[in-house]
């Protein structure tokens, strides 16, 4: 056994130390992505005389970056992890100021949530805060003196500290679908961390009232209040967003079994569901690639989250878990929300889908996420 | 890892799955359960069509003339598109075209509009269409005006001359039809959602008439051209191009020189009953060929100009074909028109007598009046002819006869208290011959007439028992008079019981009694064919484009009234007497065809508007020739007068137009069939609407040639 962990220890940079049934899941999903942005965009872009293979271009810019990205997350080092966290944090939150200064940050549907850089490319940093979160966290909930200690009501008020103030800088922005990526992450790490059942039922409950609250008090914007409103009666159509749930049910729908076809969806190449290369990227695979496709895509998903838990129970120490089990509810969490929405079950919430929307910040912190994964595993029993 | 760690573990493990599994359901719904449905929504978003209407059959007549037709018209256009490029959004261009014109700048722009752009509350006259189709401004534009607006293009960029199918009524033989025709109009809602056919927005529809009646035949099948769209409604593709296809022709049995001759001495009749003094508000005249049913002419008075139709119809024009003051002239009178049959009514009198064991060959008393009870019932002109035979009874239309035989016959069924199966002789003959039923002619809103008999009375006196039985509360306060007062106490002390007077009335064709001009029409059919009778039917065929017949409407026999042949033979003797010593004498003298025919003059209770009591309906119902007989005809004019003066005459008129009668002499080269009702399907000679109306300056694609 210890032979095997020495093994895979000193060869994690050998492409044999991946787990790689989960390289396959996101390697899949990367293919289809890239497929499904150049479909939602090409037309669209042809049809003003403008380079059709702009977005196919950018995308695969951002997987090659992204790529880059997680390889070196897998070579860092427990040890180094430390060190570095604390710097991501703190750039993370720099960043989540930096948005709310007007005239700094750039509000697009509403929420103030990107930083425009020269040469037209965007960060958002809410992205970078969901790594530092669940690294941060980690690390404080597994920084044990003895093994088999649970943590102590003072370690897990320190893991939400560090959770806290990039919670309270998203909600201002405001962007309630990351808020709430963001903190299923936490509860689900406090939970797995052994920390007593009254936090976990505390937290559910707190994120509910605060929910309840946020609407209330006007700390969300009204744009998303209208966003809740037209999900729960879609007929009252504040802000067209009716209109952007019912084309994309629509265009999912008829795509039936077999799809239109690749690059052949006329709802898709008509662009009658807004932000489709984006957060409703789903419906273009819903309407060419059909029920047949469309599945595929969610086994792809069960796939990941299948090999991630498996990386999850096998880890071999407790903050490897408590990574593996945060990033898991983060790409579960925003999975389930983005595709939910675009079929009716969720109201609409603006976070893209991971590993197949087109968007860089998004596609690196997803990339990472799963370099997080793969370093847990080449440490694993 | 602890043991609550690694329940939390699977807890966590099994909410991730469970989520991924409600995707999948989800995905299953929309995608296989619920395809269908959105497959259509996506469909309605992305694709538009654009219909071209197809051109519609034409109608005509026995011989193939055609008395309606689609020919081009030149419609000026307005192409949105083109339009909202301009920098001031087309206002000077819509101003120029309106002084062009004639129209105000307003209704041009409100024309122009898409009703969705406008507000709820003000859409009148906004285009129902697209964006795409260019939208009409002027229905039927002078060439003058349209050559306007082809040579100068450049001044009126956005307006386009187009030539579109427009309904059009020749009218080769003066003939008007415009009941028979019935017209068309634009699809409505409820059209719409008509799940067997598939309308479109921007078609027509047949309405009335034929058109209607036909519709589906006509029709064709409009041409659709779809469009792919995009979310900025800029078209991306041309998805389907199906080409319209003609609709078929309906050739009917409408001779078109004969409904023009029977219209004019219809118009006629009317107009002299209007010299003598009486209102001669409306009128109808039937002719009927008595062997097959064929209608081969049908008019209606007052008519209207059903050229309105294709120009479009102004609010004006509309108000007055449903106007009182004018008559109505919408209602239909041969199929609508409902009056009591007077003494039309007494062959079937004969029939009932004959029945009830009446020697037809005997004399009966003729006096000026019969007492029933305690009324009088007088003699028609209250004088009395003495003793005399029943066929001179008939021709000369002796009323006093007959109320001593019905009286004689309601007290041998009980009288007030009749007995449980009475014999009815009266009754039953009347609905032998259909009255109260629907002829069943080819065309819609006809009406069925009423045969008061026993259950009609029974079920007349518990709708209106409440308000006789409470007269002086529920009548006006003018009502209350002694006579009307005691009316309606005996309608509610026995009003669900046939009377005395009922019986009296019904034997001479009074009281409750209404009938149709076409149901008489068809009576007397009946009587000339020895009680064979067929369903009035206006198609003859239908045919298609290159003339195969695509369906032929062959005669079809409605009933058979089994009576002696006596009382036939009887009835044929009577019926010519009228014509020959009888009422009709005067008006038919020197007429060289023989026919046969029967006076009615109906009293109408009731007052007119103005308050001047009702003048009677003058009827005449006839067939003809005597021997053997081919036509029979109907004539009825509405507070006409006496049955012979206005009708009569106005019968003998269509005998004339009908055999070629002039001068005293039946010249058989005018006769309308000189050969008989043709029985080949015609050919449809639209040359002849050529003819008549210039086409050759209109191209096919409508737009006249430099």
């Amino acid at each position: 056994m210890s032979q095997s962990v020495k093994y895979r220890s000193a060869n994690r940079a050998v492409f044999g130390g991946f787990d790689k049934l989960l390289l396959l899941a996101v390697g899949g999903l990367l293919v289809i992505g890239t497929l499904l942005v150049y479909a939602g965009t090409r037309e669209w872009f042809r049809s003003y005389g403008l380079d059709p293979e702009y977005y196919l271009k950018r995308h695969t810019l951002n997987i090659i970056i992204g790529g880059l990205l997680a390889y070196g997350t897998t070579l860092i080092d427990y040890r180094l992890l430390r060190a570095y966290t604390p710097i991501v944090w703190l750039a993370a939150v720099i960043g989540l100021i930096i948005v709310l200064i007007p005239g700094l940050g750039t509000e697009i549907n509403g929420a103030k949530a990107w930083i425009s850089l020269p040469g037209g490319f965007q960060l958002q940093p809410a992205e970078m805060a969901k790594i530092a979160i669940i690294v941060g966290m980690s690390m404080v909930l597994a920084d044990r003196d003895q093994v088999d200690q649970d943590p102590s009501d003072i370690d897990v008020l320190k893991a939400l500290a560090i959770a806290a103030l990039p919670i309270l800088l998203i909600v201002a922005q405001p962007d309630l679908g990351t808020v709430l990526i963001i903190s299923a992450a936490v509860v689900a790490m406090i939970g797995a961390s052994g920390a007593p059942a009254r936090w976990v039922v505390g937290l559910l409950l707190a994120a509910i009232v605060g929910v309840f609250a946020a609407v209330q008090t006007g700390a969300v914007s009204s744009y998303q209040v209208a966003r809740l409103q037209s999900f729960v009666d879609p007929s009252a159509d504040p802000q067209a967003t009716g209109y952007q749930l019912r084309q994309s049910r629509i265009t999912i729908g008829s795509g039936g079994l077999l799809g239109k076809g690749l690059f052949e969806g006329p709802q898709t190449n008509g662009r009658f569901v807004p932000e489709q290369q984006t957060d409703f990227i789903f419906t273009v695979a819903g309407e060419e690639l059909g029920f047949v496709g469309s599945s595929l895509i969610l086994a792809l998903y069960f796939l990941l989250f299948i090999r991630a838990f498996a990386i999850c129970r096998r880890s071999s120490d407790l903050f490897g878990r408590l990574v593996c089990i945060g990033v898991i509810a983060w790409f579960a969490f925003q999975t389930f929300e983005n595709i939910g929405m675009t079929m009716g079950l969720m109201p609409m919430t603006g976070v893209p889908l991971p590993f197949l929307s087109y968007g860089g910040s998004s596609m690196f912190a997803n990339l990472i996420g799963v370099g997080l994964l793969q370093n847990v595993h080449a440490r694993s029993r | 890892m602890s043991l609550r760690s690694r329940i939390n573990l699977i807890v966590f493990q099994t909410l991730v799955f469970s989520l991924m599994f409600a995707l999948f359901g989800r995905l299953f719904y929309l995608q296989i359960l619920e395809n269908d449905r959105y497959q259509d929504a996506a469909i309605s978003i992305q694709s538009r069509d654009v219909v071209t209407p197809a051109v519609r059959g034409a109608i005509t007549d026995i011989n193939g003339i055609p008395m309606v037709v689609d020919l081009p018209g030149l419609v000026v256009s307005i192409n949105r598109i083109e339009l909202d490029k301009q920098q001031d959004k087309g206002v000077s261009v819509l101003s120029k075209v309106a002084t062009l014109f004639g129209l105000e700048y307003a209704d041009v722009y409100q024309r122009t509009r898409l009703c969705g752009e406008l507000p709820i509350d003000n859409r009148a006259g906004c285009w129902n269409g697209t964006r795409y189709q260019p939208i009409p401004l002027v229905g039927s534009a002078s060439q003058d005006l349209a050559l306007k607006i082809m040579e100068n293009a450049d001044l009126y960029p956005a307006v386009e001359v187009q030539s579109i199918p427009i309904r059009s009524y020749p009218s080769l033989e003066n003939e008007n039809a415009a009941h028979v025709l019935g017209y068309v109009g634009a699809v409505t809602d409820e059209d719409l959602k008509n799940p067997e056919i598939n309308y479109y927005r921007n078609e027509v529809v047949g309405k009335s008439g034929l058109e209607v009646e036909y519709n589906q035949y006509l029709r064709g099948t409009p041409g659709v051209r779809t469009f792919l769209v995009n979310r900025k409604e800029v078209v991306t593709k041309q998805d389907k191009n199906i080409q319209a296809i003609a609709g078929n022709n309906l050739i009917t049995n409408i001779d078109a020189k004969l409904q023009a001759g029977v219209e004019k001495s219809l118009a006629a009749a009317i107009m002299r009953a209007r010299a003598s003094g009486f209102r001669g508000d409306s009128g109808a005249a039937v002719v009927l060929e008595i062997k097959t049913g064929r209608v081969l002419a049908m008019a209606s008075y007052p008519t209207y100009d059903p050229t309105i139709w294709q120009k479009g119809l102004t609010v004006k024009q509309a108000q007055d074909l449903f106007s009182e003051a004018k008559g109505v002239p919408a209602l239909s009178r041969p199929l609508q028109g409902l009056f009591a049959p007077a003494s039309t009514f007494k062959s079937i009198s004969v029939v009932a007598a004959a029945d009830a064991g009446y020697s037809l060959n005997a004399s009966y008393n003729c006096p000026a009046f019969v007492e029933i009870g305690t009324r009088t019932f007088k003699n028609f002109g209250s004088q009395a002819a003495g003793r005399i035979p029943l066929d001179l009874g008939l021709a000369i239309s002796c009323d006093s006869l007959w109320y001593q035989i019905a009286y004689d016959e309601w007290v041998r069924d009980g009288g007030l208290k009749p007995k449980s199966s009475p014999s009815d002789y009266f009754f039953k003959a009347a609905k032998a011959f259909g009255i109260g039923l629907l002829t069943g002619i080819d065309l819609p809103s006809e009406l069925k007439g009423r045969l008061p008999d026993r259950q009609w009375k029974q079920n007349w006196y518990e709708q209106n028992k409440d308000f006789y039985c409470n007269y002086k509360e529920r009548a006006k306060k003018a009502d209350l008079t002694a006579y009307l007062i005691e009316i309606a106490r005996e309608n509610c002390l026995d009003g669900n019981k046939v009377r005395a007077g009922d019986a009296v009335n019904f034997s001479i064709g009074q009281g409750d009694t209404l009938v149709t001009p076409i149901r008489l029409a068809q009576i007397y059919a009946a009587i000339a064919n020895k009680g064979v009778y067929y369903k009035p039917q206006v198609a003859r065929a239908i045919v298609d484009a290159d003339g195969k017949t695509v369906k032929e409407f062959k005669p079809e026999i409605a009933d058979t009234i089994k009576i002696e042949q006596s009382t036939w033979d009887f009835l044929h003797r009577g019926l010519r007497m009228v014509v020959t010593r009888g009422t009709a004498a005067g008006v038919f003298a020197g007429f060289p065809v023989e026919v046969s025919g029967k006076t009615g003059t109906a009293q109408v209770f009731g007052r007119n508007p103005n308050g001047s009591p009702k003048d009677d309906t003058s009827w005449f119902a006839a067939y003809g020739p005597t021997d053997d007989p081919q036509y029979a005809v109907v004539m009825m004019v509405s507070q006409g007068g006496f049955g012979a003066s206005t009708s009569g005459l106005g019968v003998r008129n269509i005998f004339e137009t009908l055999f070629g009668v002039s001068g005293g002499r039946v010249d058989p080269t005018k006769a309308i069939f000189p050969n008989g009702v043709p029985n080949t399907i015609a050919k449809v000679d639209l040359r002849k609407v050529a003819a008549k109306v210039d086409l050759t300056d209109i191209n096919g694609d409508g737009v006249k040639k430099k």
